[in-house]
């Protein structure tokens, strides 16, 4: 792309490459589900699942924290299984099913453990929530009534600046209770 | 944007609610979280649900069309003289848009007038490792980020000052060069942002009263701030030569002022946006260089730019807590009163001023709370170092010297044989008393904070009880409801709200708040809904919008709620005065006989005579047109009673008091919180849960930097520049907390209400220290509290 602010006109273009050192690219294709809806992404093999979440779909629930598999704010569920969308390519998702926050609630009603966070003010800044709630929904799907330290066990791999996880538990806790 | 709501139910139970005039003050305090286990569906924030399901929208997750994305160049070096930046390698890149350098955005700012050494990008001299040098603009990411490779700048290094004696020798290297000149006349460092001396009563009197005289050093870590959201801004030329800004701040007016002076627009020119923000803590009040380079480089190229900070790059914004050296030295009685106090604090502020100066206030001025002082002196003094700049983190000045004062007291009650909890209250500042220091004090819940949790944690019990490697440990303190003083001299209200009424019965509530996730937005809800008589949930709370919002300073020092609350509990009133007369006129009624509860408007004596909301709406528009009003607030002039008496002073002063329970491994060194109570005095509970996450919020960073967190370096490069490395508490590492709320009932608070957003943190790195030594004997006076120096002092006193 040439710009006529720029002094000196523009030289002949390299090949485009993509990311820091990584040279020409090489693209993908992968079929997969988002949410129940069908996807075919054509990208990079580089691209990253939050990537193209939030710069391709438009899902932008699904928080960029760190880059690093650090902070779980890109908590995603592929298959069901908890993954950080930081660290999972697009190229490795043929054939999967993935959820995000965006594809929590149903009909429009939050979700057991979206309502319980709600309600229980353990959404602060609300920045982590969603990796969050991502998170407990896959443990209560696998086990409807975990103990504490199932939760905690699962809560450990979110970081949480505001609350002190506190009301996060108790969330949590309500839902693995039944609602008791 | 932020902040809409639309909710069914609110959880605060005013159902004693009598009348207008009678107000909250008249509801008997309950203390305690109401109904926390039992609350019942829909009883989250205005602003819950969006959070919850990934709706709410942040800074980052706006997409314009042609949008252009920056990245920044940074120092390699702590201290060099920038000798030429050529960019155009960069700039003959495809992609690339613009490349921007200091001399594009050369003028100065800062939040603090007296101290403006900053600009968007290192002009002539870099100052630290990781400032930013140049910004390139290009068609994505990516290709900003290669571009950077292709700047080249040449560097001349010069020596680097990074410690408090390095800055305070006056050979030192000077950082900034006008002090360089100044210190040539004066003979002292060139690296010193400001000195503050004070001195009340006669200390040295005091002390010659005392039975037991203690003088001891402590340090206190530097710490970052850690919001899960990164620094981000986003700007778009606007149509008419205006600029729009979208920005991740807690200061929407300080950033809004701050873009049009060093841009050089007229204010009316720009329209500034905070959309969601992923916390905050202190740590965006400042101007970044997100909003300068974006906003320069979308008037420049014509096209929105956003600019977004990778998580290290937070690490090197940081403006967090000062790493600070102090010297206590307390005088007592035989009986535990303190008869004079003196602290000397040495702060190391890194490459600029930010907040610094009041840094250096605060380290000094809150010494004569929460405990009554008749002799009282400090001198508080903040350096330059060629480090990221320090700014202010919750708890802003205060949290260090309090840490320091708070273990220095513990240990000489300790050496007199007294009861902690009981020399605290035997010194508890009294209600409606000045301080030495010329502090007015209000409502003082002090004494019910310390008596709730000494209670509540069985702290008389279990002190010196728990055996070997097992100990608890209290400490008070006290902090601010904003500032008495704006941080730019204008004689304007420090807080504006606007609240509309719409026939429909919704009522929407325009504030320049700033909602960082304390629930500021649900505040505002929950005090015009209480006027009203109507819910929560029935309000719109529309925040932070330089052409919607009036003018509000921002979330800092603990101000939102006293002053912003204020402000709309006036707007309200002026609202229901509309209603009120309107209906009376309807019902043939003394206007002082009417009530506002339930979405109705009715006569106190006979409830079924009434109307419901919106036919009282419809009246009020009948009788005089248009229903809304506007409320502000700025706080009563105190005089000062000396000169330089501007920073510190507050409306109104939380008290708190705290209990830590550890366990420490005498083999490994490894302390672990087991439980924390929190009592705080907020003056009014305006809403349980959102009050008691606050106090969880500032137990648990207490408890990142009792034991886990330091903001350190080698050579001026972050040791620990990443999520892995710098260890915030996960959930494993959070105690139990256990919140109390005590309400004092400030009489000029909203409904009585103060702070509780940062008060809760002070005492609880001196409650952890004390509770160290219950357990082990050792008196540890520099946090973090890790293993390797757990077992040192260990290994000192022989335990092991």
């Amino acid at each position: 792309m040439s710009d006529p602010t720029r002094p000196g006109g523009s030289p002949p273009e390299p090949p485009r490459s993509r990311g820091p050192g990584r040279g020409p690219a090489s693209e993908v294709v992968a079929s997969f589900l988002v949410n129940g809806e069908a996807v075919r992404a054509l990208v990079p093999a580089t691209r990253t699942l939050l990537e193209f979440l939030r710069d391709e779909l438009g899902l932008t629930g699904t928080k960029h924290g760190c880059d690093l598999g650090d902070c779980g704010a890109c908590t995603v569920l592929v298959d069901g299984v908890p993954r950080l969308a930081c660290l999972t390519l697009v190229a490795e998702l043929e054939g999967a099913a993935v959820t995000t926050v965006e594809g929590l609630a149903a009909d429009g009603r939050l979700s057991p453990i979206q309502d319980a966070l709600d309600r229980h003010g353990a959404a602060q800044c609300g920045y982590c929530t969603p990796g969050i709630a991502v998170n407990l929904t896959a443990l209560l799907a696998e086990e409807p009534h975990p103990d504490d330290a199932a939760i905690r066990e699962v809560l450990g791999s979110n970081i949480c600046r505001c609350t002190g996880y506190t009301r996060i538990l108790d969330a949590a806790r309500e839902v693995a209770g039944g609602g008791q | 944007m932020s902040g809409a709501g639309h909710r069914g139910g609110g959880v605060t139970d005013f159902s004693t609610y009598l009348g207008p005039e009678d107000t909250l003050a008249g509801r008997p305090a309950e203390g305690g979280i109401v109904g926390r286990s039992g609350l019942a569906s829909g009883t989250g924030k205005v602003d819950g649900p969006p959070k919850v399901t990934g709706a709410a929208v942040y800074t980052a997750d706006l997409r314009l069309p042609r949008m252009a994305h920056a990245k920044l160049l940074r120092s390699p070096h702590a201290h060099a003289r920038i000798l030429a930046i050529d960019a155009a390698e960069a700039l003959a890149m495809p992609g690339v848009l613009a490349v921007l350098t200091g001399a594009d955005l050369p003028g100065r700012h800062g939040p603090i007038p007296v101290a403006r050494d900053e600009t968007a990008l290192a002009v002539d001299k870099v100052r630290y490792r990781g400032e930013p040098v140049a910004c390139v603009a290009a068609v994505d990411e990516a290709t900003a980020r290669e571009a950077l490779a292709r700047v080249r700048v040449d560097y001349e290094p010069l020596p680097a000052v990074f410690t408090l004696d390095e800055a305070l020798d006056p050979g030192s290297p000077a950082i900034h060069e006008h002090l360089a000149r100044k210190a040539a006349r004066t003979g002292r460092s060139p690296n010193v942002l400001r000195r503050v001396h004070q001195s009340f009563g006669d200390p040295d009197a005091g002390f010659a009263e005392a039975d037991l005289v203690m003088e001891e050093s402590y340090f206190y870590p530097g710490s970052t701030h850690v919001p899960l959201e990164p620094h981000a801004a986003l700007a778009a030329p606007e149509p008419g030569g205006r600029l729009r800004v979208w920005t991740s701040t807690q200061n929407p007016h300080s950033v809004h002022r701050t873009i049009a002076a060093v841009l050089g627009l007229d204010p009316a020119a720009v329209r500034l946006t905070k959309p969601e923000v992923g916390g905050g803590y202190g740590g965006k009040c400042d101007t970044f260089v997100t909003e300068l380079c974006a906003s320069a480089l979308a008037l420049r190229l014509g096209r929105p730019v956003r600019l977004a900070l990778e998580r290290e790059e937070v690490f090197y914004a940081h403006r967090g807590r000062h790493p600070t050296r102090m010297r206590v030295k307390m005088g007592l009685k035989a009986d535990g009163r303190i008869t004079a106090l003196e602290l000397e604090a040495l702060a190391n502020g890194g490459a600029y001023a930010s907040y610094g100066v009041v840094t250096a206030y605060y380290l000094g001025v809150f010494g004569t709370l929460p405990y009554r002082l008749d002799h009282y002196r400090f001198t508080a003094t903040r350096v330059y170092t060629n480090l990221p700049p320090c700014g202010p983190k919750r708890g802003h000045g205060a949290i260090q010297p309090r840490f320091a004062i708070e273990l220095h007291l513990d240990r000489m009650a300790h050496a007199l044989g007294l009861d902690p909890a009981e020399v605290r209250l035997r010194n508890a500042v009294e209600p409606n008393t000045v301080t030495v220091n010329g502090l007015r004090v209000t409502s003082v819940g002090l004494r019910e904070c310390v008596e709730r949790v000494v209670e509540a944690s069985g702290y008389r019990d279990k002190r010196g009880r728990l055996g070997p490697g097992r100990g608890v440990g209290l400490a008070a303190s006290a902090y601010m409801s904003g500032a008495l003083h704006p941080t730019y001299a204008n004689e304007g209200p420090h807080s504006m709200v606007q609240v509309k009424v719409d026939r429909s019965g919704r009522v929407t509530i325009l504030s320049g708040t700033a909602d960082i996730g304390q629930g500021s937005n649900h505040m505002l809800a929950t005090v015009v809904a209480e006027r009203l008589g109507i819910e929560p949930a029935d309000c719109t709370v529309v925040e932070a919008d330089t052409d919607l919002t009036p003018v509000d300073l921002g979330s800092y020092s603990s101000r939102v709620t006293f002053m912003a609350g204020n402000a709309a509990l006036q707007a309200a009133e002026r609202v229901r005065k509309r209603l009120v007369s309107a209906v009376s006129a309807e019902l043939g009624c003394d206007p002082a006989d009417l009530v506002l509860r339930g979405r109705r408007v009715f006569v106190r004596d006979e409830p079924d005579r009434g109307v419901d909301w919106r036919r009282a709406i419809a009246l009020a528009e009948a009788e005089a047109g248009a229903l809304g009003a506007m409320g502000s607030y700025r706080p009563p002039r105190i005089g000062n009673r000396f000169r330089r008496q501007s920073v510190g002073p507050s409306p109104a002063y939380s008290f708190t008091a705290q209990v830590a329970e550890v366990s420490v491994d005498l083999e490994t060194g490894e302390v672990r919180v087991e439980h924390v109570w929190c009592a705080h005095d907020l003056g009014r509970v305006l809403h349980p849960e959102i009050a008691a996450g606050q106090i969880e919020g500032c137990v648990y960073m207490g408890v990142g930097e009792a034991l886990l967190e330091e903001q350190a370096y080698r050579d001026g490069l972050l040791r620990a520049p990443s999520l892995l490395e710098y260890r915030v508490p996960t959930v494993h590492e959070t105690p139990a907390i256990h919140p109390i709320l005590v309400e004092s009932h400030d009489p000029e608070g909203p409904f009585g209400a103060k702070e509780v957003g940062e008060g809760p943190q002070l005492g609880t790195v001196p409650a952890i220290a004390a509770a160290i030594h219950d357990a082990t004997g050792a008196w540890l006076t520099a946090p973090p509290y890790t293993p390797d120096k757990v077992l040192a002092a260990l290994r000192r006193r022989g335990v092991r």
